[in-house]
């Protein structure tokens, strides 16, 4: 086999083994959408049916039972904002650690992410209880502030890591000329790294849609995100697969579309400075 | 810009005052948190009768999963947070809730004849002769079979058979090759699970929980018999993995028609019955549930209720809401919408008297009987100082059950012996009750 072949036989395999992995990742959404096009009966059956006529019903139902759209729209106000204020608590933050690091930086920054090891449940009643006093029950702002510190340890640490890459003499060169710390940020760092924060920003939106815990916890009609909803399907005695199926499709597709969208920006940001 | 700041302060104030004349004349809304059960879904579809009937009254509904539901709620009622004005809760945490008075007692005065509810189910959701849950609807436990099944294989089952029995017809019947299960039970963890019917076993092998100074009575010969039984039983003519198996998977097997015998709730039937979603529709008959050594405590009993927390800010027109859905009217409200084959069963005597509701519902004596037989107060052969079938009725049980509902779980996978099962429970249980100071 010459070296040619035996690159390109690589490439297949590598190829190959890409595809199957996204096949099983894949898998458990393909068969939620099909689900979602089944009969209660067909949804159950044995051996599954990979065939069958579909239907509508159970989206018509989601329909009449939830009212999709102000959960949605929950989702929306929640995620977006809870990642807007991540992003501005957390770019002065990396930038001082990136570039001024101190003794303890690293220190700060591996204590941040053990705060991510902490199981939420553990908290779950002080913080209850601190929503309840500060009237934040069942609100989105509670929620906002819930997922913003849920987020921020990641996203500082993942705005360190881009920062760090830029060439400090761009940033000298810059204080040279009279910039200031805020024009150094603004002007100068968050310019050479939007794709980075484009990246945190879109995961951090992204961990905010798909979080179940707080959301179904913490509201109750008011604030409750589509979480909340796809949790309201679930039926301790009846079958309801093919509803929670259709659910689940209509909540997950605005962030699919959304991630389709920006996977150019998320991939680039995901894989900067992968290698290094 | 002083033009721009002063057109934002107009429509600011603008904006502020319409908000609070909104406020002014809004309507109060009633805040339901439930579950996500057929006759839960209808009371939501026909909610708007309630809103016409009363005006400036709306209704929001909280839907959750049946253990998230009793966090969330056990959260709120217990910090007195006040984010629900109705709640639905069950049998098991009525009166439990009522003692530490977290509820409102239901008026149940006028038109609303407290008196057509059901006895046992009126019993088991009262706290000190006051109904603090009104029953929105209520079950039993019962023998679901295919008579097809067992006829072919030379049997019968009858009203009230010993377990033995229906071990013996679960074994003429089993044959894994053509897909076909001998018996389904549940098997998965939980004291609303496996824990449900492994009690009504228990009760029937004339086993109990607490003897009358609380000491747990998980290791005695009663309880290894029935769990003994019962692990046995399953595992050589159950499914396989029925370990995961609640009353969903059962209902899914059967109604596939890969089980010949399943004992679980008499909601089932409604269900199995139903041409629509089962394959065995016409080929299902009944059963009152088995026993063994006694007939106390063979069959469960269990209601979903309407309960209003003394936090809510709305008592009187909660309880305009509770009675309106759980009366005699919204049963017929309900058969007149979606049939009498589809109205909340297990509540009211009227129901079961009503000739439509006999001739639409097959299901219907056998279930009437079962639910009218199960007595929360004399349900084991020994006495106990609790209420409940197959539950006890003190708060350390959600606990105690839950972790012996593992126990036995790991014993029907052939992770550990039931003894090691049992045993492993009552010291965990012993423990608990300790620090309950029980003893």
């Amino acid at each position: 086999m010459t070296l040619t072949q035996q690159k390109k036989l690589k490439t297949v395999l590598i190829g190959s083994l890409a595809w199957i992995i996204a096949l099983v990742l894949f898998f458990p959404i393909f068969w939620m959408f099909l689900t979602s096009f089944k009969t209660e009966a067909q949804a159950i059956a044995f051996p599954p049916e990979l065939f069958f006529k579909p239907t509508l019903e159970n989206f018509a139902i989601v329909q009449e039972r939830s009212d999709y759209l102000y959960h949605a729209m929950n989702s929306v106000v929640i995620s977006f904002g809870a990642t807007i204020i991540a992003l501005i608590i957390a770019i002065p933050a990396a930038y001082s650690m990136a570039f001024f690091p101190g003794k303890r930086t690293k220190d700060i920054l591996l204590w941040m992410l053990s705060t991510k090891m902490l199981p939420s449940v553990g908290v779950l009643v002080p913080i209850y209880l601190l929503s309840r006093d500060y009237g934040l029950l069942d609100t989105r702002t509670g929620l906002i502030i819930i997922f913003t510190l849920m987020n921020l340890p990641i996203i500082v640490w993942m705005l360190f890591s881009y920062f760090k890459d830029l060439p400090k003499e761009i940033l000298e060169a810059a204080r040279m000329d009279g910039a200031t710390p805020w024009t150094e940020v603004t002007q100068v760092v968050m310019p050479l790294s939007v794709g980075g924060i484009i990246s945190t920003g879109l995961l951090s939106i992204i961990l905010c849609w798909n979080e179940a815990f707080w959301s179904i916890n913490l509201t109750a009609t008011n604030a409750a995100p589509l979480t909340a909803m796809i949790a309201s399907y679930s039926s301790p005695e009846g079958l309801f697969w093919a509803k929670l199926s259709a659910a689940s499709t209509l909540a997950c597709a605005p962030i699919i579309i959304f991630g389709w969208f920006c996977q150019k920006q998320l991939v680039q940001g995901l894989t900067f400075g992968a290698v290094k | 810009m002083k033009y721009f700041a002063k057109t934002a302060l107009v429509i600011a104030t603008s904006c502020a005052a319409t908000m609070l004349a909104t406020d002014a004349l809004a309507d109060t809304v009633l805040t339901v948190a439930t579950v996500n059960n057929g006759q839960m879904i209808q009371m939501q579809k026909l909610t708007p009768e309630f809103e016409k009937a009363n005006p400036g009254i709306k209704i929001k509904w909280v839907t959750l999963p049946e253990t998230q539901l009793r966090q969330n709620l056990t959260q709120d009622i217990a910090n007195k947070s006040g984010l629900y004005d109705i709640m639905t809760i069950g049998m098991y945490n009525t009166p439990i809730w009522a003692k530490r008075g977290w509820l409102s007692p239901i008026n149940t005065s006028g038109k609303y004849d407290v008196k057509d509810l059901i006895p046992s189910i009126r019993q088991g959701l009262s706290y000190k002769d006051k109904l603090y849950g009104a029953p929105f609807y209520g079950e039993s436990s019962m023998v679901m079979y295919r008579k097809d099944l067992v006829e072919k294989a030379g049997m019968k089952i009858t009203d009230r058979d010993k377990w033995t029995h229906i071990e013996k017809v679960a074994k003429a019947i089993n044959d894994p090759k053509k897909g076909i299960y001998g018996i389904c039970l549940r098997g998965k963890a939980g004291w609303g699970a496996n824990v449900a019917l492994v009690t009504t076993i228990v009760n029937s092998f004339g086993g109990r929980w607490f003897d009358m100074k609380w000491h747990p009575q998980i290791d005695t010969p009663e309880w290894k018999k029935a769990v003994t039984f019962y692990v046995n039983m399953l595992r050589k003519y159950g499914p396989p993995g029925a370990t995961s198996d609640n009353f969903n998977q059962d209902l899914a097997l059967f109604e596939q028609g890969k089980c010949g015998i399943w004992v679980d709730a008499t909601i089932a039937a409604s269900f199995v019955s139903n041409p629509t979603e089962s394959k065995v529709a016409d080929k299902v008959a009944f059963a009152q549930a088995p026993y063994e050594v006694t007939k106390k405590g063979s069959n469960w009993l269990w209601s979903w209720a309407l309960a209003i927390p003394v936090t809510s800010k709305h008592q009187a027109d909660a309880q305009k809401f509770v009675r309106w859905a759980t009366s005699k009217g919204y049963i017929k409200l309900v058969a007149k919408h979606y049939g009498w084959a589809s109205v909340p069963t297990g509540t009211r005597e009227s129901t079961y008297a009503n000739p439509n509701f006999q001739k639409a519902a097959v299901f219907a004596k056998a279930e009437f009987t079962a639910i009218k037989s199960a007595n929360p107060d004399d349900s084991t052969l020994k006495p106990v100082p609790y209420k409940g079938v197959q539950f006890v009725s003190i708060p350390e049980f959600q606990s105690i059950g839950t972790i012996t509902g593992q126990m036995i779980s790991a014993a029907l996978a052939g992770k550990m012996s039931v003894d090691q099962a049992l045993e492993n429970a009552q010291k965990i249980a012993e423990r608990q009750m300790r620090a309950s100071g029980y003893y």
